[in-house]
């Protein structure tokens, strides 16, 4: 007996590959994915009778292709035929099956179907939709779920994101290194973007599950770049900050500080592969965005409580990626650093400067508040958190700031 | 007689379980690991492959990142068992097979085996941050 969590997990794993393989063959998003499906659906009854193949994704891209030409050839008969370089490389059936199993396309495969879906000409919103969709393959109303959109939306969105990379004519050859390098930027950005939006989401499970599928398409990525820097830092970016889900929210789902969370409930695994992918990443010493802010995650993950937390450190990296990617919000986050290492005066002259761009941010002046009251400045300190309640994008954020006042008025 | 079962399966396959279904197939592996008893020796269950530098011993050592084989299946993992003859060793492999179906186990007897001189104790070993360290 085949277990069908087994075979289920096999079609998911192997998908990217499949349909990465299936459009080299068809060259057409929608044929290559109804092409997948209809063989994940005979993988269901043949897997199930006959137990699992040795390669699930050479059978997938066998069966699939055959579903497609079959349907190509029943479409032929009412309609003229396809043109023939859709289907001209399709007939030596030998070669191309010995190709599919020594796994040579692999490689360019995935890229592709990773190029086509982070393609430049889509916006960021697009790009997630379509690899969650196409690579992932998350069905429309996940999707929707996952982004707070109706199910109609999300088709919507998907559907000109097709529509847009279709009338880009995209080349399927590989692109050369320079433009790769461009573009291998703009997936790891878009991996990123989606992790940040399950991040961001509390502990909404449905959101919560686009990290796992941005960390699933990093390794992806990795197993593509095995020996680039900055992929090993963004992988092991999100792998840190996962792994800290079991502590970040209460049981009434509020959220709980880095500093006030029980760090044995951090998923162990998750933070031992962060931290190997970080420091085979700084051996290198090619540092970029993501080592750095992953470095700053090994960090907070390698103290043992929140006390040992080596702020000089945290605060070095931060200054690091302040030179490599100067931001408003950097210097913020590093004036938190600063305070601990050098007191709260420090970090307020840190930040002085960045009143005017950061009069919108809810961060600002919650973290401003929260110097102001270890230097004893309590008037001043309210109206800051007054005005971060102002700007608070969510209940739980406008309650964080509620209980620093509540503190202030208790120890008045 | 030493054996060595080394567990290939498909990385990418297997580090994309969910957490239940990761779970799930763990459970089932306890209860092998259970029934094996006195038979089962050491073994460890390996982070991804994404995560391994090699030491190239040439003339002048250099360290690169991965294994690359562009193979479909990677080490896993590994057990040590001690039983009988080959026989016994494919019947824990079978047993292995059925808690967590997919890949392949090779089953390689062992020519020396060097005991942990390491931990008095019996406890599971998950992978922990050590304490500190600057990157």
């Amino acid at each position: 007996m085949t277990d069908l969590a087994w075979i289920n997990s096999a079609i998911i794993g192997a998908r990217p590959q499949a349909i990465g393989a299936l459009l080299r063959y068809f060259r057409d998003l929608d044929t290559a994915e109804e092409a997948f499906q209809e063989a994940a659906l005979r993988a269901l009854k043949n897997w199930v009778a006959n137990g699992p193949p040795r390669d699930p994704a050479a059978w997938l891209i066998l069966v699939g292709r055959n579903a497609a030409l079959d349907n190509l050839r029943k479409q032929a008969k009412h309609t003229d035929l396809p043109p023939e370089e859709l289907i001209s490389d399709l007939d030596d059936t030998e070669t191309s099956l010995a190709e599919r199993l020594d796994g040579s396309h692999y490689r360019d495969d995935v890229l592709r179907l990773l190029f086509i879906c982070c393609h430049p000409d889509l916006p960021a919103t697009q790009q997630i939709a379509l690899a969650l969709r196409i690579i992932s393959g998350l069905s429309v109303v996940q999707i929707a779920r996952a982004f707070l959109v109706s199910e109609a939306a999300m088709e919507q969105r998907i559907t000109r994101a097709k529509a847009r990379v279709a009338a880009a004519q995209v080349p399927f050859e590989t692109p050369g290194p320079a433009e790769r390098a461009e573009r291998v930027g703009v997936v790891a950005a878009m991996i990123y973007l989606l992790f940040n939006e399950g991040y961001s989401a509390g502990d909404d499970a449905a959101r919560g599950a686009l990290c796992d599928e941005a960390i699933r398409l990093a390794r992806l990525l990795l197993r593509l770049f095995q020996t680039e820097p900055e992929i090993m830092g963004l992988t092991a970016l999100m792998l840190l900050q996962h792994a800290r889900l079991p502590a970040r929210f209460d049981a009434a789902g509020e959220g709980i500080l880095l500093e006030d969370q029980d760090r044995t409930r951090w998923n162990s695994k998750l933070i031992a592969e962060g931290l190997a992918l970080i420091d085979k990443a700084i051996r290198h010493n090619r540092p970029g965005p993501y080592q750095i802010q992953a470095a700053i995650a090994a960090t907070h993950s390698r103290a043992g409580r929140a006390e040992d937390t080596d702020w000089a450190g945290i605060d070095a990296l931060y200054a690091a990626l302040e030179r490599l990617q100067p931001s408003p919000v950097v210097t913020l986050n590093r004036a938190v650093a600063t305070a601990k290492v050098h007191g709260p005066e420090a970090a307020l002259r840190m930040i002085a400067p960045l009143e005017e761009r950061l009069s919108g941010y809810f961060h600002y002046f919650g973290a401003r508040g929260a110097f102001l009251v270890q230097c004893g400045r309590i008037a001043e300190a309210r109206a800051d958190f007054d005005r971060a309640i102002a700007l608070a994008n969510t209940p739980a954020e406008a309650a964080h700031i509620r209980r620093h006042l509540d503190r202030l008025a208790r120890s008045a | 007689m030493l054996y060595a079962i080394l567990c290939y399966n498909d990385e990418d396959l297997v580090w994309s379980w969910t957490k239940e279904e990761d779970d799930a197939v763990m459970g089932r592996l306890a209860v092998v690991h259970e029934r094996l008893g006195e038979k089962l020796g050491p073994a460890a269950r390996l982070l991804p492959t994404t995560a391994a530098t090699t030491l190239r011993k040439s003339s002048e050592p250099i360290v690169i990142d991965g294994p690359f084989a562009e193979t479909k299946e990677q080490l896993l993992g590994f057990y040590v068992i001690e039983v009988e003859n080959l026989d016994a060793a494919l019947d824990v492999a079978h047993q292995l097979t059925a808690a967590n179906p997919g890949g392949a186990y090779e089953i390689r007897p062992i020519a020396l085996f060097l005991p942990d001189k390491r931990v008095p104790d019996k406890r599971v070993i998950e992978q922990r941050a050590p304490e500190k360290r600057v990157p």
